[in-house]
């Protein structure tokens, strides 16, 4: 009956519960005191007033907000902003991978003349061109970067 | 027609300051409330407040409306109101040492909605003074946790469910919660309660 006394009080509980906890006052004293002192402590609650906020209130929430440092400019929000870059970017690196694993080499940033030849004949060089026209690479920065280097790198510059 | 807090904050998200600006206005006075029943101190309140309005502009990009708005801002309130409390209560024992800090310090600040005209009797309004007085002590004796939970339900008038995750505890221990506070309440107020249960 305890948790139910203040819910009646409150008039928070469903009304089948309310029609159970009424059954019960009708005849248990100490409860229906019980109802009419949380009553009394409720409207005493009711009695305090309200403040209100000090004219300067608006003027620091504005002041704080507007202290807060803009979006970061850094590559990783620049990438957030951008999901066409991150994809291209993970694409890359994915490349990236790929050739480390079928090469032997994780991701080395020079390849060995016969390891290279031997790359020739895979087909993961038509893959590296049809990167090279893929549409959302325009949208990068150009990278400073010879031919020659492995594409590995190039997230690395990211 | 009146945009819901969850429009609200999804157009906060979107970019748009003068859905925060709504916000504000139907939450300052609320919040500060709030606050300064909880941490008595009306200059501490108002700066929390500010806090919890930044917090929320701050979160406004990662805003997903799982919740009720209002769970959120006062989970957010709650949690820097029950900080702020533990940590004044450390300082002031480290106060106390040297000056005993007056638990009244705070209390004239409430005076200032009172609008003169309201008491033609100064008698009648020294005794209104003297009940609430009694009425703030009462509750600022409770255990943060229950004080918080009286706040929210009594004058924030969200329900069990909210009010049980904004302090993060099941319905029924936020119902025996209450329970315990109503009845140190109810102690605590004796003749005021007596007083008003003749009524
Ligand atoms: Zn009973």
């Amino acid at each position: 009956m305890e948790s139910r006394i203040l819910g009646y009080v409150d008039g928070r509980l469903k009304e089948s519960e309310r029609l159970e906890v009424e059954k019960h006052l009708a005849e248990c004293a100490p409860c229906c005191l019980r109802v009419n002192e949380f009553s009394a402590v409720a409207g005493l609650l009711d009695e305090l007033p309200l403040i209100e906020p000090s004219a300067e209130f608006d003027t620091r929430v504005h002041a704080r907000v507007a202290a807060e440092p803009q979006p970061k400019a850094g590559w990783w929000a620049w990438m957030h902003f951008s999901p066409r870059i991150a994809f291209a970017a993970s694409m890359l690196l994915l490349m990236a991978l790929w050739l480390g694993y079928r090469t032997g080499t994780p991701i080395a940033p020079t390849i060995p003349n016969d390891d290279q030849a031997m790359m020739q004949d895979l087909p993961v060089l038509e893959d590296h061109d049809v990167l090279q026209n893929f549409e959302p690479l325009k949208d990068l920065p150009s990278p400073v970067q010879s031919d020659d280097d492995s594409d590995a790198q190039q997230p690395q510059h990211m | 027609m009146v945009r819901t807090d969850v429009q609200l904050m999804l157009d906060v998200k979107a970019g748009d300051g003068n859905s925060f600006e709504l916000l504000l206005q139907r939450y300052r006075t609320p919040l500060v409330n709030f606050l300064f029943r909880m941490v008595r101190n009306r200059e501490q309140a108002e700066d929390l407040a500010q806090e919890v309005f930044l917090r929320v502009y701050r979160a406004r990009e990662d805003y997903v409306p799982s919740a009720k708005f209002t769970t959120w801002l006062f989970r957010i309130a709650t949690n820097l109101a029950l900080n702020s409390v533990r940590d004044n209560r450390y300082q002031k024992l480290e106060v106390s040492i040297d000056a005993p800090v007056s638990l009244d310090a705070e209390d004239g600040d409430e005076r200032t909605m009172d609008v003169p005209e309201k008491h033609p009797n100064i008698e009648q309004h020294l005794v209104e003074d003297a009940r609430r007085k009694m009425i703030r002590h009462a509750i600022d004796k409770l255990p943060e946790k229950q004080r918080a939970a009286v706040l929210l339900h009594k004058y924030e008038e969200l329900d069990y469910a909210e009010i049980a995750k904004i302090l993060n505890c099941s319905e029924s221990a936020l119902k025996s919660l209450l329970f315990r506070a109503y009845e140190a309440l109810r102690v605590e107020l004796a003749p005021l309660v007596a007083q008003r249960a003749r009524q």
